[in-house]
């Protein structure tokens, strides 16, 4: 079996896998970061986002090979220690999750959102959800909470 | 005093678990050796199973071992049961084919579970079942519910024309005399859309057993453990209940999908005990389409009187409802009690009658879906009387208005076997019509008409019960458990609380907001109080999270444990304060003999209850630590006023919601954040199912709709903001004066979208469209008028 050595959540992790092993499947069974989520086998849903060299991708759309030698953050990478991280904080503050099962993806989705629109509007920020998926919220609490952690993003 | 009470919009317990990744779902869970499991299912909507020849597959690389529905057959398996019985119009029970969980001698939907596969790695399972052989003489299917009841093909070949029961409820010869002297007769023909729940984690399991002690530990994504332990302990595996434990921490999202008994729980739990290491399958989301229970497949012609003044004399309800193969757990019940004892609405329609045919098809199984019973019952009347003021020239609001039972006319007696217990509809339905701004409604039109676009309003108000229980009357309909709700309350010596409730929280956060009651109760922050939920090895006994029940039922439970220790704790204080029992007061957390200074906090009391010098032992037994059942005396009546407005594009048929605004009565409301939450997520799911959700299955049952690309989910995009608000009177059947709040929006929303829909295009003489109102459908019925 091949290896596969990749930086996550700023750990060095190297591993043999099967080659057909999905990025989501080493993140989860192999390395226990549970917090990436898996809800679908059509790459639709944005349970599975997760940031591959500072980019939103979703991880279970990319061989775990493709990610060979890249920079992958999680979920759980996202807070600094106890503290939240602001977009993380929004959420919390906004009701912005009910079951939490999409919330890693929409979290990790939006960061990436304000890396590349620092300011969106609510129409922007709808458009960028079109990857994700959440069957609890409606999604006018998420919505409200991407916008509140925008701004806080900024400071 | 505490401010995390009743009524704060408490930020949620459970949050910082699963915004930093460390929920635990049951994927999370691995188990020491787990081997894994795949279910090979039918390609066929409806074949006989000739031979299954597992083989080559047995000894591919990783195989531990193969079961097919012989294998459990041979063990005396018994048959995934329902928990509702309904009877015939004759009187005689409804028809309970077997479900075994495994197919015997026949597949009856595609997805149905022909054997199961054990090996080191789910791809090897998953590898090997490719190498099972199967030989199935196909046979036709039953899809149609019409074709199915002429007898197209037996599902079941004991059920020869396909009707699991012909139910009727209601006054007939009241409800004909009604028609043969009504000024105008209405009628109608609707549809009441196939859906596929789709909550966002897909089912699993992990399944263990302990050969020395004989102990079975199932972990399941299911909204009630303790009703799964009951069933498949007692009906299909012959556990007892003591040496079975069903373990369902956190679950993403339920909408009644995680509600029955599925074949999976008993297939891997009896399985576990023939092979030697724990068990874990987890759905891929293609099976989740085509195994788990879908929601809603009606087909109703119904007919409302009117006198000549447009007051409302009759109701005549044929319905058609689809069961798919099997019965599921609660499928039943569903096109029965939790339906047509709806069908008065909020108005006062003195005569109803509403029969219901229930019809096996080649089709996954039909159980709750959110709102169960109660959004096809709404939708249907809301439809109607819409049609009703289009026919007889009444504007929408004084048809519905004039028909409304009155705030004054409460405890209000249905015709079809519910009492309403309290309420004020008028009240809500003109809060509703201000937060919508329905006077302002006609300039909105113009200007919408001067960018040739066509506007319109629609409106829908409803009424559900919920908080099911009521154990006594649920038995009378047919529920064969008792539907009550328990609680533990344990105070630690220090003052903390940990709450075990048999509810389930799957997105509701019951861990906030059951915290609060405890908090008010007790005086304490809720900070100091965590709650359990979803083990059967930590909690005493429950039913479970359904029919927006957990509040209205599991809360007095908790209510009731909590005065239980109050009472206590103010023997131990009035001992300890040397004064009579009668003397101390409870308030903010305090024990205080009144009139005087000298008082103890809860935490003095309770660390004298558990570590006592000074205690009054021949009396009361140390501890802080209570028990309560509890089971209301009705059901809960949320009602309210939901209006869409909606601008539809004539040249593409493109629909954009405009506004939405949704007016509840859900009685008291403990923690107003995550009710609103409550009702956009309902609501979401309302306006998925006026406009863009639908089961397709081919005449060969061939599920067309398997996939997020083919079945259209609500995206952000596709869904407004929503201005959403309670209008509330207190509830009348439980203490807490709740009334439920899960299942409203999903209700009350699909008739307001669809009758925008029709109020816009009417001016282009379109006067029908049925769910999903896709642009393509609207573009051709537009083309059509
Ligand atoms: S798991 Fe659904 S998009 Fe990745
Ligand atoms: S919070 Fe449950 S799917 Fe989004």
């Amino acid at each position: 079996m091949p290896t596969v050595s990749m930086t996550v959540n700023g750990k060095s992790v190297s591993a043999e896998v099967e080659p057909r092993t999905l990025l989501v499947q080493y993140l989860r069974e192999h390395l226990g970061l549970t917090g990436t989520h898996v809800g679908c086998d059509t790459s639709q849903c944005g349970a599975c986002v997760v940031h591959v060299d500072g980019e939103s991708a979703k991880s279970c759309t990319m061989l775990a090979m493709q990610a060979e030698g890249s920079d992958v953050s999680t979920i759980e990478g996202l807070a600094d220690g106890d503290t939240l991280h602001p977009m993380q904080e929004a959420f919390r503050e906004n009701h912005g999750l009910q079951c939490g099962f999409c919330t890693p993806g929409m979290v990790m989705s939006a960061v990436d959102l304000v890396r590349t629109n620092a300011d969106p509007s609510e129409q922007e920020v709808r458009e960028w959800l079109e990857g994700n998926l959440c069957r609890c919220t409606g999604y006018h609490n998420i919505v409200k909470s991407i916008l509140a952690g925008a701004k806080a993003m900024q400071g | 005093m505490t401010d995390t009470g009743i009524g704060a919009s408490v930020r949620r317990v459970e949050d910082k678990r699963f915004l930093t990744g460390r929920g635990n779902y049951t994927d999370d869970i691995d188990q020491h050796g787990q081997a894994y499991a795949w279910m090979l299912r039918s390609p066929h909507a409806h074949a006989r199973l000739n031979n299954v020849d597992t083989a080559a597959a047995a000894s591919a690389p990783g195989v531990i071992a193969i079961f097919t529905g012989a294998d459990m057959a041979a063990d005396e398996v018994g048959g995934l049961p329902c928990g509702w019985q309904i009877h015939n119009k004759d009187g005689s029970p409804m028809n309970e084919p077997a479900h075994p969980p495994l197919a015997v001698d026949k597949v009856r939907h595609v997805g149905d579970q022909v054997a199961v596969v054990i090996a080191e790695t789910k791809a090897q399972a998953r590898d090997a079942a490719e190498l099972i052989a199967v030989d199935y003489d196909v046979l036709p299917a039953a899809i149609d519910m019409n074709a199915a009841l002429a007898g197209a093909s037996a599902v079941h070949d004991d059920v020869p024309d396909n009707m699991c029961f012909d139910w009727e409820i209601g006054d007939k010869d009241a409800t004909e005399t009604a028609f043969s002297g009504a000024a105008h007769v209405i009628s109608i023909d609707v549809v009441n859309n196939r859906l596929i729940p789709n909550a966002m984690e897909p089912r699993a399991a992990i399944a263990h057993h302990d050969s020395s002690t004989g102990h079975y530990t199932l972990h399941t994504t299911t909204q009630n453990p303790h009703v799964i332990r009951l069933l498949m302990g007692a009906f299909v595996l012959q556990i007892p209940e003591h040496k079975l434990r069903i373990v369902s921490h956190d679950v993403g999202g339920g909408f009644g999908s995680k509600i029955s008994h599925y074949a999976e729980e008993a297939i891997l739990t009896w399985a576990s005990a023939k092979v030697t290491q724990p068990i874990k399958w987890v759905a891929e989301r293609s099976e989740s389409f085509m195994t788990d229970a879908h929601g809603r497949d009606h087909e109703t012609h119904a007919e409302l009187a009117m006198d000549a003044d447009g007051n409302f004399t009759g109701l005549r309800v044929a319905t058609k409802a689809n069961i798919g193969a099997y019965l599921s757990t609660f499928g039943s019940s569903v096109p029965t009690y939790l339906y047509a004892t709806l069908m008065a609405g909020v108005y006062t329609t003195p005569a109803i009658y509403c029969e219901v045919k229930t019809v096996f098809t080649n089709t996954v199984p039909v159980d709750a879906y959110r709102g169960a019973g109660r959004p096809e019952c709404t939708y249907l009347l809301e439809r109607l009387v819409n049609k009703a003021a289009r026919e007889t020239g009444i504007d929408p609001v004084e048809i519905r208005r004039k028909n409304m039972i009155q705030a004054d006319q409460f405890p209000y007696q249905t015709p079809v076997a519910l009492q309403y217990d309290v309420g004020d509809y008028p009240t809500a339905f003109n809060t509703a019509l201000q937060a919508a701004d329905y006077e302002g409604f006609a300039q909105r039109r113009a200007e919408s008409e001067s960018n040739g676009k066509q506007r319109g309003i629609g409106i829908s108000t409803y009424i559900e019960a919920c908080g099911i229980a009521p154990s006594a009357v649920a038995g009378a309909l047919g529920a064969r458990a008792g539907l009550y709700e328990s609680a533990q309350v344990r105070v630690h010596p220090t003052g903390s609380v940990t709450v075990y409730t048999g509810t389930h929280s799957h997105g509701q956060g019951h861990e906030t907001t059951f915290a609060q009651l405890v908090s008010e109760s007790f005086g304490i922050p809720a900070d100091q109080v965590e709650v359990s939920h979803g083990d059967t090895g930590e909690v005493q006994f429950g039913m479970g999270t359904y029919g927006s029940r957990s509040l209205a039922v599991g809360g007095p439970a908790i209510l009731k444990a909590c005065n239980k220790v109050i009472d206590k704790a103010k023997k131990i204080a009035a001992h300890i304060l040397e004064a009579s029992e009668a003397d101390i007061e409870f308030t903010d957390g305090v024990f205080r003999v009144s009139g005087t200074d000298r008082e103890m906090a809860f935490g003095e009391v309770s660390l004298a209850a558990y570590v006592p010098h000074n205690y009054p032992i021949e009396e009361i037994e140390p501890g802080l630590d209570e028990n309560a059942f509890y089971d209301p005396l009705n059901f809960s009546f949320p009602a309210g006023c939901h209006i869409c407005e909606v601008e539809v594009d004539p040249d593409t048929g493109v629909i954009d919601i405009a506004n939405f605004t949704a007016v509840d009565d859900v009685g008291r409301v403990v923690n107003p954040m995550i009710v609103e939450g409550q009702v956009h997520g309902g609501v979401a799911q309302g306006i998925g199912q006026a406009l863009l959700e639908g089961c397709v299955y081919d005449d060969a049952g061939q599920l067309l709709t398997g996939s997020y690309m083919d079945y259209t989910m609500p995206r952000a995009d596709d869904l407004p903001n929503l201005n959403v608000g309670t209008q509330s009177v207190m509830g009348a059947s439980n203490p807490l004066e709740v009334k439920g709040v899960g299942e409203v929006g999903a209700i009350g929303s699909p008739p307001a979208v669809i009758n925008a829909i029709l109020d816009a295009l009417a001016p282009l003489g379109v006067d029908d469209i049925s769910m999903p109102a896709t642009p393509s459908k609207v573009w051709q019925a537009i083309q059509n008028a």
